[in-house]
């Protein structure tokens, strides 16, 4: 019982009046964007910080109806499910060898994938912009930006994964291997199956990244191509006198990403401590 | 670990060689050409004037070099790095840690307060950015008009038109958006910590905070390390943020080695100079994440061993 009430009691309202300082400042700038979002521009002029007197729905109509909103955000869908779709197929293939198979290079070639950690986007930038848009001629397309993207997805990826197979209880495979299963067989129906919950950490970093990503798309893709952060951004500086119209379109831009996270929480948490403790 | 159990050991090896390059196939073809290719395509560039088309001739030898390391708008931008670099881990790791301490312990809503504080690290860099760039808007925006009314001075620049309070300004909104990543691995590492040694502590005598100082703290330390080499990685790199708050300005006072080539690269042309800040950026995250390993991260690994 001591334990408890130490627990609870002893400086317990300063504990929550922490906490909710916390929630003011984290959830304030998100909540005034949303907010603002039902406001008019002559209304936010007169109070800064007051709330919607009256609620004004046109903003986000206008954000509706805007087509180029609907032509950014399936351009970002389209571009983060390839960029998932590859690097999760690409880093579970590679994983499997580096977890499941006995060989000289094995730690070597994880070790390629670890040193991957630590090339920063921005240092290949330009180079990549170069071939990407002048030797591959993908410049301003989705492919253009969603292998980059995977490629630099991979090494979280490999290193997430490969402890998850790892795991995998090595009597499934041999059972299978002596009913004369192939290496690959085993692969598609045991290991991709059973490792499924890794798959999803590694899916949902590799989507959030790419959905959430700026620079590259900045320098590859323009007009009808270009995806939701770049169209924020674009919106917000064509139309910098429209501030309420500014924040009802980064508002909307925002819920995607926070409905995926918060659907998806727990499996993120996880993922994120297994990095870390591994 | 047993082989396969067929018999032919050759023609095994040969097989297992096969199936080992199909898997690792694509993702090494992906890696070697989007990101070792570009890298050592960036070193190249660095040694030549080129304008970004026609053939690589103009060689310039370490030119390049030269004209970025006296270039003082980029001497200076490293200088921003380095002091982001140390200001998270001046800042936001108390402050992390503080939070994590507090959130485990028993109280009401903590679930939910988790997933509050993670909301910011999953928004985009480019949206948050722009949110806190009305907020932060000179005479008009909610930050300066809350504080001229509580009778705080305002800067008349704005704080991200003043040369001497960007830089800080955009630490403030980095803290913001990547305080909640550090608070949930702290977490994550408290959760480990067990029971059984704080109530023997508690048995004993010791408060809540000795409890924390002498065992809490000392057996998340690998995670504290782990979040301390992701951060100063992070701040080397960082460029969205700074793009959208300020585009780098005023007069070069929130530059990053980031906008900088960027900058050189893309709005000037100066590809030779991009690669030559490029190649500088790499070598001086690789050398920081080097001497971090081996003088840091290296006993943790050998504590597991």
């Amino acid at each position: 019982m001591a334990r408890r009430s130490r627990a609870f009691g002893q400086g317990g309202p300063l504990v929550y009046l922490v906490a909710l300082a916390v929630v003011v400042v984290t959830l304030g700038p998100v909540l005034y964007g949303a907010l603002g979002g039902f406001r008019s521009n002559e209304q936010l002029a007169r109070d800064p910080a007051g709330l919607p007197d009256p609620w004004l729905l046109r903003n986000y109509e206008g954000v509706f109806t805007n087509p180029s909103f609907w032509t950014y955000a399936f351009n970002s869908m389209a571009i983060a499910v390839l960029t998932t779709a590859v690097a999760v197929l690409a880093g579970v293939m590679a994983a499997y060898p580096l977890a499941r198979y006995q060989f000289k290079l094995r730690e070597p070639l994880f070790l390629v994938f670890v040193l991957g950690l630590l090339f920063p986007a921005a240092v290949a930038i330009i180079p990549l912009f170069i071939l990407v848009t002048r030797d591959l001629q993908l410049g301003n397309t989705w492919w253009g930006v969603a292998l980059p993207q995977a490629a630099f997805a991979l090494p979280v990826t490999v290193v997430i994964l490969r402890p998850f197979l790892m795991a995998l209880p090595r009597e499934l495979e041999e059972a299978a291997l002596l009913d004369g299963a192939s290496r690959v067989r085993i692969f598609w129906r045991i290991a991709l199956p059973l490792s499924m919950p890794g798959l999803v950490t590694v899916g949902v970093l590799a989507f959030v990244a790419s959905w959430n990503a700026y620079l590259l798309p900045l320098l590859l893709l323009q007009g009808d191509m270009r995806t939701l952060p770049l169209g924020v951004a674009d919106y917000s500086s064509e139309h910098s006198a429209d501030t309420a119209g500014v924040l009802a379109f980064t508002t909307i831009a925002m819920i995607p990403a926070l409905i995926l996270f918060l659907a998806m929480q727990r499996r993120i948490v996880s993922g994120l401590q297994g990095a870390v403790k591994g | 670990m047993a082989g396969p159990p067929a018999g032919r050991p050759g023609r095994d090896k040969r097989r297992q060689r096969l199936e080992i390059l199909l898997f690792v196939t694509p993702a090494l073809v992906l890696m070697a050409l989007f990101v070792v290719y570009p890298v050592v395509s960036a070193v190249r560039m660095s040694f030549f004037r080129w304008k970004g088309f026609g053939p690589l001739v103009d060689f310039v030898g370490l030119r390049n070099y030269v004209s970025v390391l006296t270039d003082s708008v980029f001497t200076d931008a490293v200088m921003h790095n380095f002091t982001i670099v140390f200001a998270s881990i001046l800042v936001q790791l108390p402050l992390g840690l503080a939070l994590a301490l507090l959130l485990n312990r028993r109280i009401r809503a903590r679930g939910l307060l988790r997933t509050i504080i993670f909301v910011p690290y999953v928004l985009a860099e480019v949206i948050a950015g722009v949110v806190w760039f009305q907020l932060l808007q000179p005479r008009t925006g909610v930050i300066e008009t809350v504080l001229s009314s509580v009778g705080i001075p305002v800067p008349e620049q704005g704080f991200l038109g003043t040369p001497d309070l960007a830089l800080a300004t955009v630490f403030v909104v980095l803290t913001w958006k990547y305080l909640g990543l550090a608070v949930l691995l702290f977490l994550a590492g408290l959760q480990g910590v067990p029971d059984e040694l704080s109530e023997a502590a508690q048995l004993d005598g010791a408060s809540w905070w000795q409890i924390q100082r002498r065992i809490a703290i000392p057996l998340i330390a690998p995670t504290i390390r782990t979040w301390i080499f992701l951060s100063m990685i992070g701040s080397l790199q960082l460029f969205d943020m700074v793009w959208i708050l300020t585009g780098g300005g005023p007069a070069n006072a929130t530059t990053t080695m980031a906008t900088y080539l960027v900058n050189q690269g893309t709005q000037r042309g100066n590809f030779g100079i991009a690669g030559a800040a490029s190649v500088i950026l790499f070598l001086i995250g690789f050398v920081m994440a080097i001497a971090y390993q081996f003088f840091v991260l290296r006993r943790d690994t050998k504590a597991e061993r």
